[in-house]
């Protein structure tokens, strides 16, 4: 297993928001992560990355065989492991392309690498745009289109994605699903793929253009069903997490 | 009318030479040393300077190659021992006493926009000049009609323990001029302490422009009170910027632009880090006095160790039609540091607008970990921030000085 998460509780200021859960994913696999609003997906995340707010009161969480939940988020990170967020602050002072030199280990003074420069074109950023300070005054189809490609810098192993839809308009959609397709290895055999990823999504409307192999319900810090994403989707579609509720009850 | 005006700056101060200044410590002037005018000798290049010391003149962005230059001006303790009038044909460059010898009209320039009787510091610079025949200083002016775009650099340096550096600056911009200034301050590397009194008075024409940048690099125990004061003619503008990012032990400085001719424009940008124990007290000043005039004053200070931060800011909009703003962001970073943002604005006329913001807070925690994300450590995303927040962007250079002052400041920034 690339990740295995085992009866992870989470605190956040002292609220408990994550009680039991089991998770596993392997190498190669894309899961979905549903849920209903503050059931605590983005906690999971964050807990995963290693966020100091996100205190684990139980369990562990381990990657690559290694039990990771003592480690500093940077630590993590360097291990493999990247997020793609959703509302992610802005840094005034910090422009789009000397983070992305960063994250691709070269150093800020030098011209940004190729790979990037041709991926920032295909994700429709200019040089101008490079040269802006991260996520401030961005639109959300912008906010969206840095944290993949900032993504696309570091090829992570593991990538989570939280909501990478929302906000962002049909054409882009296509777009973005493309590159996240690159960062999950979609382009490569379902057998030969190595890198793995978890995606937060609410209307499921990604999925049309990103495949997945596994979905779970996640309500109220519990993981309530896991199973074929496109059933449960519909199963959701048709009755609503109540649904999954009444699942859950009978686990 | 030369005798009263010699007699009356005299005077004034000779009444004011014990005058504590409004703000900032009391820094007692004894405990410091006058040198004699021109202890120095002159040299003939700036390259003849020990390695060392044009290390120091380049931190404060004084190049001693004079490459982009239009004109140097070198005062080391209290002698000009260097400078370069030849390089423009557009701007003089020369020693405060020469150019009273030239222009005998230049004497009309002298303690008009600063007081000799503001405070002790201004009157033991005029005292000196009056008394003592200290002529120390530069004047800088650009030819009516010219537009250098490159800059003057001028440098005021401290090469021994203790000692006083006074000088009194003329800055004039003639009509439909632009003239450009790098004025660069700095301390030897075996000097500790010492007292720097720095009086700068310019004029800008009608239709002229002066941008002027000023980077400083004290020692630890240096004490600084700069004291400038700028006027203002009809559709003239005026951009100061102030970088100070290295200790020091005092500095205290309020510069005062008098936008006195319509739609005169005023900007005032600067950026400050507070390190060890330095007490930092910098303000800007812009008073509107005429229909159309504006003024914006920006800074952003971060305060570590157990350093001190004073941002101040006045606006004071006196007819109608007139425009300003302040702004003031502060970053924290240590339990014993201080930011104190003062921002003042003073109405006394209907139909102006005036307006500030002032932030003042800790790092946020949000952009630390959003960095630490993607791999970069907690102690390399503060730093990433800190100097982000400091990077200003400039406005109101021309190209080539916008990109080196941007190097200026990526330089100070190093050291945070």
């Amino acid at each position: 297993m690339l990740l295995e998460v085992e009866n992870l509780a989470v605190e956040v200021a002292g609220k408990r928001v994550l009680k039991d859960i089991n998770l596993s994913i392997a190498e190669g696999e894309t899961h979905v992560l549903l849920g209903p609003n503050g059931a605590g997906k983005s906690t999971l995340f964050l807990t995963i990355l290693g966020f100091p707010n996100y205190k684990v009161v139980n369990g562990t969480i381990k990657f690559k065989g290694q039990d990771i939940t003592g480690l500093t988020t940077a630590e993590r990170v360097k291990l493999g492991i990247g997020v793609s967020f959703q509302t992610p602050p802005a840094i005034r002072g910090v422009s789009v392309g000397d983070l992305l030199k960063i994250i691709s280990n070269q150093e800020v003074s030098d011209e940004l690498n190729p790979r990037m420069q041709e991926l920032a074109k295909q994700l429709k950023f200019s040089d101008e745009f490079l040269n802006r300070d991260v996520n401030l005054g961005f639109s959300g189809g912008e906010v969206k289109r840095s944290e993949i490609l900032q993504l696309l810098a570091q090829m992570p192993d593991f990538t989570m994605f939280d909501e990478p839809d929302s906000g962002v308009d049909i054409e882009n959609v296509e777009l973005l699903a493309s590159e996240i397709g690159t960062l999950l290895d979609k382009d490569k055999p379902q057998r030969s793929r190595k890198r793995s990823g978890l995606l937060i999504t609410h209307l499921g409307y990604i999925l049309n253009f990103v495949s997945a192999d596994k979905a779970h319900v996640l309500i109220d810090g519990v993981i309530s069903c896991s199973g074929n994403p496109s059933e449960i989707l519909e199963d959701i579609r048709k009755n609503g997490f109540n649904g999954c509720v009444e699942c859950a009850q009978c686990l | 009318m030369d005798v009263l005006n010699v007699r009356n700056v005299y005077e004034d101060a000779e009444r004011a030479k014990d005058k504590k200044a409004a703000i900032g410590a009391d820094v007692t002037i004894e405990n410091f040393t006058d040198e004699t005018v021109n202890a120095l000798d002159m040299i003939d290049d700036l390259d003849d300077l020990s390695k060392q010391t044009k290390n120091d003149l380049l931190k404060v962005g004084v190049d001693t190659d004079e490459k982009n230059r239009a004109g140097s001006f070198l005062q080391v303790d209290q002698s000009n021992i260097f400078t370069n009038n030849a390089i423009s044909s557009s701007v003089e460059v020369m020693n405060i006493g020469i150019a009273l010898e030239k222009y005998g009209w230049l004497e009309d320039y002298l303690w008009n926009v600063v007081k000799p009787d503001a405070d002790k510091y201004t009157a033991k610079t005029a005292l000196r000049e009056q008394k003592d025949g200290v002529k120390s200083g530069y004047f800088v002016r650009s030819l009516p009609n010219t537009c250098e775009v490159m800059p003057v650099q001028a440098c005021m340096f401290i090469s021994d323990e203790d000692i006083m550096q006074t000088a009194h600056n003329v800055i004039i911009a003639e009509e439909n001029s632009e003239l450009h200034l790098i004025t660069g301050c700095a301390t030897g590397d075996d000097v500790s302490s010492a007292m720097h009194v720095g009086v700068s008075e310019m004029y800008l024409k009608p239709g002229s422009k002066i941008t002027f940048t000023m980077v400083h690099n004290w020692a630890e125990q240096v004490e600084v009170r700069p004291r400038t004061g700028i006027k203002l003619g009809d559709n003239s503008t005026y951009i100061n910027n102030y970088i100070l990012t290295s200790p020091v032990s005092t500095l205290q400085s309020y510069p005062t632009a008098y936008c006195n001719g319509k739609n005169s424009r005023a900007i005032f940008q600067s950026i400050q880090g507070g390190k060890k124990d330095s007490i930092i007290d910098v303000g800007s000043r812009a008073l509107l006095n005429a229909e159309g005039a504006r003024a914006e004053v920006i800074s952003r200070a971060v305060a570590q160790d157990e350093s001190k931060i004073y941002a101040r800011g006045h606006l004071s909009g006196t007819v109608p039609g007139v425009r300003g703003h302040l702004e003031c962001s502060g970053l924290v970073l240590s339990d014993d540091s201080l930011i104190y943002a003062v921002p003042e604005l003073e109405a006394s006329s209907a139909n102006l607008e005036l307006s500030h913001e002032a932030a003042v807070g800790k790092i946020d925690e949000d952009e630390i970990n959003y960095l630490t994300s993607r791999g970069i450590s907690e102690e390399d995303a503060e730093s990433m921030i800190v100097r982000g927040f400091l990077n200003m962007d400039i406005t109101g250079l021309p190209d080539e000085l916008a990109e080196q002052t941007q190097n200026m400041i990526d330089m100070s920034l190093d050291g945070m």
